[in-house]
This record gives C-alpha cells, sequence and structure tokens, in this order.
C-alpha cells in the first residue's frame, strides 16, 4: 500500500500517543479507531468523546460582502444569519445537485466560517470564488493548514469543555451559535455543533493549542474517538454523508434536506431555479432510515429488495451499537419509503428481511 | 498478542485445538484485535462439510466483513450458538467461550501442514511490520 500522497494530521503525533490506528479517508491518513469502535461510540452517547477533524475544510469568508457572496454561492440564507449563528447549507450545482454540505458560521457582521468536507474543499472553493463578482469587498481566507479543528461531543462535553477552559468557557452558548474565546494565548473558535447526534461542541484553535487542547481533554478522561465511532454515531442520528447520501446526481429534496434550501427570501442562489422546478415535480425518490429485522449487517452498496425486486441501493449502512443491530440509509420510491414498509436487503447473496423506521435511528434524551 | 503453545493456526488466523478426532475451532487473539467489535458470525450448520483453507462463512465487525477460512476438512459436528448468540465473546475470549465449531476431522494429516504457535507469531509480527510501514 503506497501511503505516500496521503496527508498527515497536524496532531498525529498526539494520535500515535493515545493509541490510534489509522486508515485513509478523503487523501488523509485519519485515525479510525483507539479503544475501540464500540467502546468510543458509548463514550460520546454517555459521557463525552473527542475527535481529531482537522481533515475539514475550514475557509474564512471575510468583508463587507462576505454574506452577499455566500448567499449566492450557497441554499440557506446565510446572509442573515445573526452574528454568533450557524447553519446548515448546501452548495449546488446549476442543475440543482449537491456538490458540497457546510456548516456556515457568522462570527460577526463581515466575517464568516465555512466548514465544508475533506474530499470537497478544492472544488467547493472554486465553486464559491466564481461567484465572487467585481467591486464586491470580500476575501476568502484557507485556514486549513494553519488551524485545527476538533469535536468534543457527549452529553458531559460542556463540564469537560468548563474544567480545561476555566472561567472563559461558553457556558450558555445555544445549540447552532458560536463564538470566540482566548485560550492559551490563541484565538479559539467554539460552536455548540456536531455531527453525532449528541450535544457537543466543535473548537477551532492554533496547532499549538488544538494539540494542548487534545493532550488535556483526553488526560481528563474524554475518550478519543475515530472515524470509525463518527460514522456509526452519525449514521445512527441519520445524518448525511456526503459521496455516500448526497452527491451530484441528489437533489436536496429527496434527500429530506429541505430546511436547508430557502427560497422565502428571494435571493437568487446558484441551483435555485432547478431547485424551484424539482420542487414543484414532487420527489420520485426518497432517502429512508432501514432497520434490519435479522441479524447480518447492510453496507453501503448492498441492493434493497422489494417483492423481490430492486428497489433502491443502501446509500450508508452499518451495525448500530445503540440499537444492537444493523441499519441504513437508502433511497426508494416515495411509494416504498412509508414507515412500516417491509424490504429485503441482499448482503452478500443473502437477504436481510428490514423495515423502514423514523428518522433518525436514535435521537437524544431532551436535556 | 496470545498465542497459546498447545494450539495449530492457520494463515487465514484460524486456531485449532485436537481433542481425539475432534477439532474446535476459532479465531485468534490477532485476527480478533485487527477486527474489533464483531457484530455477526454466519457459520456453517451443523452436519455440514468443509474443507481445508476453504471459505466456510463470514465474520462481521463493525467496521468491515471478512471471509472465514476452515483451518481443517471434516463434517461440522456442533457450532457454539453462544457466540452466534453474542458475537462479542469472540473479542473477550477468542481461545476459550468465543470458539465457532467442532469438526471430526478427516484427514489427521492435514494437522501437518497447519503453524506451531511460534511459527504463527513470526507471521504475525511480519504482519503488523508490514501495516505500520
Amino acid at each position: 500500500m503506497t501511503t505516500t500522497s496521503l496527508r498527515q494530521l497536524p496532531l498525529v503525533e498526539q494520535h500515535r500517543a493515545l493509541g490510534a490506528r489509522f486508515a485513509p479517508f478523503a487523501g488523509w491518513e485519519m485515525p479510525v479507531q483507539y479503544a475501540g469502535i464500540v467502546e468510543e461510540h458509548r463514550a460520546v452517547r454517555e459521557r463525552a468523546g473527542v475527535f481529531d477533524v482537522s481533515h475539514m475544510g475550514r475557509l474564512f469568508v471575510v468583508g463587507r460582502d462576505a454574506g452577499r457572496l455566500l448567499r449566492r454561492a450557497l441554499t440557506y440564507k446565510v446572509d442573515q444569519l445573526g452574528e454568533g449563528e450557524a447553519h446548515y447549507a448546501l452548495l449546488c450545482a446549476d442543475d440543482g445537485g449537491i456538490l458540497d454540505d457546510v456548516f456556515v458560521y457568522r462570527l460577526d457582521a463581515a466575517r464568516f466560517l465555512v466548514v465544508d468536507n475533506a474530499v470537497n474543499v478544492e472544488c467547493g472553493r472554486e465553486r464559491i470564488s466564481s461567484f465572487v463578482e467585481p467591486g464586491m469587498e470580500v476575501e476568502l481566507l484557507d485556514r486549513q493548514a494553519s488551524t485545527a479543528m476538533l469535536a468534543l461531543q457527549g452529553p458531559e462535553a460542556p463540564a469537560f469543555l468548563a474544567r480545561i477552559i476555566g472561567p472563559e468557557a461558553p457556558e450558555g452558548l445555544r445549540r447552532h451559535h458560536c463564538t470566540e474565546i482566548p485560550y492559551l494565548g490563541y484565538k479559539l473558535f467554539v460552536s455548540r455543533t456536531g455531527y453525532t447526534g449528541e450535544d457537543g461542541f466543535e473548537l477551532v484553535t492554533s496547532l499549538e493549542a488544538g494539540a494542548r487542547l487534545l493532550e488535556r481533554l483526553a488526560g481528563e478522561g474524554v475518550a478519543p474517538c475515530g472515524l470509525g465511532a463518527r460514522d456509526t454515531l452519525r449514521l445512527e442520528a441519520a445524518l448525511p454523508l456526503y459521496g455516500n447520501d448526497i452527491d451530484a446526481t441528489t437533489s436536496p429534496w429527496e434527500a429530506g434536506l429541505g430546511f436547508a434550501v430557502s427560497l422565502d427570501d428571494g435571493a437568487d442562489f446558484a441551483g435555485r431555479a432547478a431547485l424551484v422546478a424539482a420542487k414543484e415535480a414532487g420527489a420520485s425518490r426518497r432517502l429512508v432510515c432501514l432497520r434490519a429485522r435479522g441479524r447480518g449487517v447492510m453496507r453501503a452498496g448492498c441492493p434493497v429488495l422489494h417483492a423481490g425486486q430492486v428497489a433502491g441501493r443502501v446509500s450508508s449502512g452499518g451495525f448500530s451499537p445503540t440499537l444492537g443491530v444493523s441499519i441504513g440509509l437508502a433511497y426508494l420510491p416515495v411509494e416504498l419509503a412509508q414507515e412500516g414498509t417491509e424490504l429485503e436487503v441482499e448482503v452478500r447473496g443473502k437477504r436481510l428481511p428490514a423495515v423502514v423506521v423514523p428518522r433518525p435511528f436514535y435521537r437524544k434524551a431532551k436535556g | 498478542m496470545d498465542i497459546p503453545a498447545e494450539l495449530r493456526y492457520s494463515k487465514e488466523h484460524e486456531w485449532v485445538r485436537i481433542d481425539g478426532d475432534l477439532a474446535t475451532v476459532g479465531i485468534t487473539d490477532y485476527a480478533q484485535d485487527q477486527l474489533g467489535d464483531i457484530v455477526y458470525l454466519d457459520l456453517p450448520a451443523a452436519g455440514a462439510a468443509v474443507a481445508q483453507h476453504e471459505r466456510m462463512g463470514e465474520i462481521e465487525s463493525v467496521k468491515a466483513v471478512s471471509d472465514l477460512f476452515s483451518p481443517i476438512s471434516g463434517e461440522v459436528v456442533e457450532v457454539n450458538q453462544g457466540a452466534v448468540d453474542s458475537p462479542e465473546l469472540v473479542n473477550q475470549a477468542p481461545y476459550g467461550r468465543g470458539w465457532l465449531l467442532r469438526v471430526r476431522l478427516r484427514d489427521p494429516g492435514e494437522l501437518e501442514s497447519l503453524l506451531s504457535s511460534q511459527a504463527y507469531d513470526e507471521l504475525i509480527t511480519r504482519e503488523m511490520e508490514e501495516n505500520t510501514d
């Protein structure tokens, strides 16, 4: 195996010291697990875990016209976010296909942070840049290489953050809000967001402060978690993974991502006309949640059968540690997308009975 | 890695414990560690015939699915239902409660082609070195 072309995380030494096992993902050598996927998964559901997600893109968009530019490029009315607010949005092609899914954070009137998928960093950047018009006062600052990004997730995440940060900890920070605080002499971006279905924070800071933060969190007993647990956690929360569940051939409507598309503010944005037309036409298929009725594990690519005929394919699948059974996402014709529809998933020549269940598979208890 | 001296091993990371003409078969400590959390076993039924180094079933962890290869030929006389019901036993006690099958040996001569604990130790040491390169 050639690993020479893989990019290393800036905190790779810390991961080695914590016992990580690595595997390639989206061009990066990423920690896949430390103590074990199920143990890490449970730690996040029951206490707290920390992930290094520095492979994700971090693009600061700054200047008087930053909001205008992002509104032009993205499906959500991010220009109307208040300072310290955040929202999920999509970058669509002119035909409405999804080119990337991003989280947009408004730091202040003229400063946004866009966090996007590692695999899409370059094309996303190019696409956003393409909407810069002459006379616009806006700059795109790529901070992926110069910062680290950690996700601290789990019901005890707030307590651990307070213990590490001290009196500056943003105790009252609400879900989908963000702020910047000082940490070890550096700026620390903190948002109450995540990709696990739990309470928690995402943190962006300098490489030095990021390394220290990771060491201190692990030292306090927060479980270091790899991409393996990140995938099982996000799948239970039915959060789509770009490249699996959404891509240039899927529309936000069929993916159940209509909440990320604003048509009510009158703004024109990339893909708007196609998305309006697709909405009016109505989706012919929908991304549904499948729960296995027997043993066996559905994986991405497995055919989904109805009455013996292929009706769709699993886009993401795996084993749910919380439910103790296999779960998956699949696009199915709308007439088969109703909860309770009985189907079969073909897993390496065998048929695994499965049923359409409500989305998501797992929802945290109200705190 | 635990590699009991009294067992014989296959290159596909199964172990064999001989008791008369019966062989107990399982996967090694190294194999369970590489697989991670095991969640599903697909094993041949009692009465089925298995053949040395041929595919006899599947073992699936949270991460991925792998084929199981039989280290010896013969007839399956017992399946460890405890492990089928609780696959995590294979992680917890791969040489104990996490055994997979009991097989009536067809050709005891096949045992000669299996590895000693020392030879198996060398095999996985090489594998681990390759993995860290």
